[in-house]
């Protein structure tokens, strides 16, 4: 299905002149037509945790319309291996980008951002979860990322820091694997389930229907979020500036104000 | 001239048509070398995910049809106020978006729904659930089966059911005996769309039950937790589905027209 949606795309771009990889045909058929746009779209392919902080971004980029994409970062990294070709890919690790880039599908990543684990739990203190050690707590519900998307890889790394017997106590509990952060997000929400592993800046989002339970430090990973130009990118000048704007410009405020802290 | 343009331009919408609906079909079977495709269902969580398809999906198509064929029969043998209503009430899962779905059966079913304390009382429970899978495979796949029960018992010559009550059966005997058997090929058929669509349901699912290997990770949802990671295994369940599906339909055709011919 997916497949479908990719062949699709580029019999459309290709129909519509301006394909990935028909630069010069781009340039000589819709030339004349698409030609000096003073703000042309930028696609950008971001994990799903940015939503808040790069939706605030855009408001501020008036040299691009940025149009986002937003999923698992697997799932659009899978997408760029598949051929399709954003303008700017933000991922929520450095592991995608930069396996990418070493297969040359993306320029070099740069970090701009980090974030904490969390323990999110519905706000308003009725639920089962209150303390770190009720995960483990037997028919308590927990929801996680599924182990190919960043939040689900940071979260076993947090469970394999735990002693064995609370970390096998607390995956007894895991009731569902979500392919990004806004699934488990909507189950704890929704109330499917008590509590989930999330960034803080989801709980910040939430606009106050979460709450977040901390880490330790012993058992908190190192998220780093790393950004790339896709190579073949339609608009990579724009591109540029909009990863460059994440690091120090309205993207880093953006993000401050969503819960991220600087990049290291 | 201009009487053989048209029949051209028919001949061409129906090329592109096909040419456009089989691509990507053709493009999955393709990809996939026969080796990998086998080699695929070695891996126990993929098994795992076509053994949870398979039993999920039967089990809402038995509801489906156990409940749909009554209500089907009499929306197609009754008329009264607000029957147009009801139908296209029944309709309705066709055109909301499976994501729509999903959130409505939360918003309904959920542990903070309308009927949730009901449930949660009762002691049941969907929600993450491989109960709560069927509940999303019903509410997406029934209308595809109800709606074409509703044609196939309207389509039986209402003097053959007139002549059955007439000869003293009543009207649970008529619809047994002569008004199923009459319209069972096209019965089949909707209930092999009905299937066909629950076996492909993602959206719902995984918003109303989530994915958890072996309880609620059906093979869709299975294919795309692969993707991210390992393409290859994406297509050949992908490829696994296709067939599947392609053997369901081509079945349902075939028994549709033995049927046909036999009568």
């Amino acid at each position: 299905m997916r497949r479908a949606t990719l062949m699709l795309t580029a019999v459309a771009l290709l129909l519509a002149g301006c394909g990935g990889g028909g630069k010069g045909r781009a340039s000589t058929a819709t030339g004349a037509r698409t030609a000096p746009a003073p703000a042309p779209d930028l696609t950008v392919a971001a994990a799903a945790s940015l939503k808040t902080a790069l939706t605030a971004y855009a408001g501020s980029v008036t040299y691009a319309k940025p149009r986002f994409s937003f999923a698992g970062s697997d799932a659009l990294a899978a997408q760029i291996r598949a051929g399709v070709r954003p303008d700017v890919f933000a991922a929520a690790n450095a592991a995608l980008p930069e396996s990418l880039h070493a297969d040359g599908l993306v320029g070099v990543p740069v970090p701009f951002a980090t974030n904490r684990l969390v323990v999110a739990v519905p706000a308003g203190g009725r639920g089962r979860v209150r303390a770190l050690s009720d995960l483990a707590v037997p028919k308590v519900k927990i929801a996680i990322g599924s182990p190919s998307v960043p939040i689900g890889a940071y979260t076993r790394t947090v469970l394999s820091r735990m002693p064995a017997e609370s970390r096998a106590a607390v995956m007894a509990n895991v009731r569902s694997e979500e392919p990004d952060v806004s699934g488990i997000v909507g189950k704890i929400a929704a109330g499917a389930v008590d509590a989930g592993f999330v960034y803080a800046s989801d709980v910040r989002a939430s606009g106050g229907k979460l709450k977040a339970i901390a880490l330790g430090p012993e058992l908190q990973p190192e998220v780093v979020y790393e950004a790339a130009v896709v190579d073949g990118a339609k608009h990579p000048a724009e591109a540029r500036r909009f990863v460059a704007g994440l690091r120090t410009g309205a993207g880093a405020q953006a993000l401050r104000r969503a819960g991220f802290l600087p990049a290291p | 001239m201009r009487r053989a343009a048209f029949p051209l331009l028919l001949g061409a919408a129906l090329a592109v048509t096909l040419a456009f609906l089989v691509l990507p079909i053709v493009a999955i079977l393709t990809d996939v070398p026969p080796g990998d495709l086998l080699s695929s269902l070695d891996d126990a969580s993929a098994r795992d995910a076509l053994r949870l398809s398979l039993e999920t999906s039967l089990t809402s198509l038995a509801i489906i049809v156990a409940v749909g064929t009554p209500a089907a029969w009499m929306l197609a043998t009754r008329r009264f106020p607000g029957r147009a209503i009801a139908i296209t009430l029944v309709e309705l899962p066709l055109v909301v978006p499976p994501a729509v779905a999903g959130i409505g059966l939360l918003a309904a079913l959920g542990p903070n729904g309308i009927l949730g304390g009901a449930l949660q009382d009762a002691g049941v429970e969907l929600v993450l659930q491989t109960a709560g899978v069927v509940v999303a495979l019903t509410f997406v796949a029934s209308p595809f089966y109800v709606r074409q029960a509703i044609a196939a018992f309207e389509g039986v010559d209402t003097r053959v059911l007139e002549a059955s009550r007439t000869l003293g059966a009543g009207e649970a005997r008529t619809l047994a005996r002569v008004a199923l058997p009459a319209a069972r090929p096209a019965l089949a058929a909707g209930a092999a769309l009905a299937w066909g669509r629950a076996l492909g349901e993602f959206g719902a699912t995984l918003m109303f039950a989530g994915s958890f290997r072996g309880v609620t990770q059906t093979a869709p949802l299975a294919i795309y937790e692969r993707f991210g990671t390992d393409f290859t295994g994406a297509l050949a369940l992908s490829a696994v589905l296709v067939v599947l599906s392609g053997v369901l339909l081509a079945v349902v055709k075939l028994v549709g027209r033995s049927e046909h011919a036999a009568r």
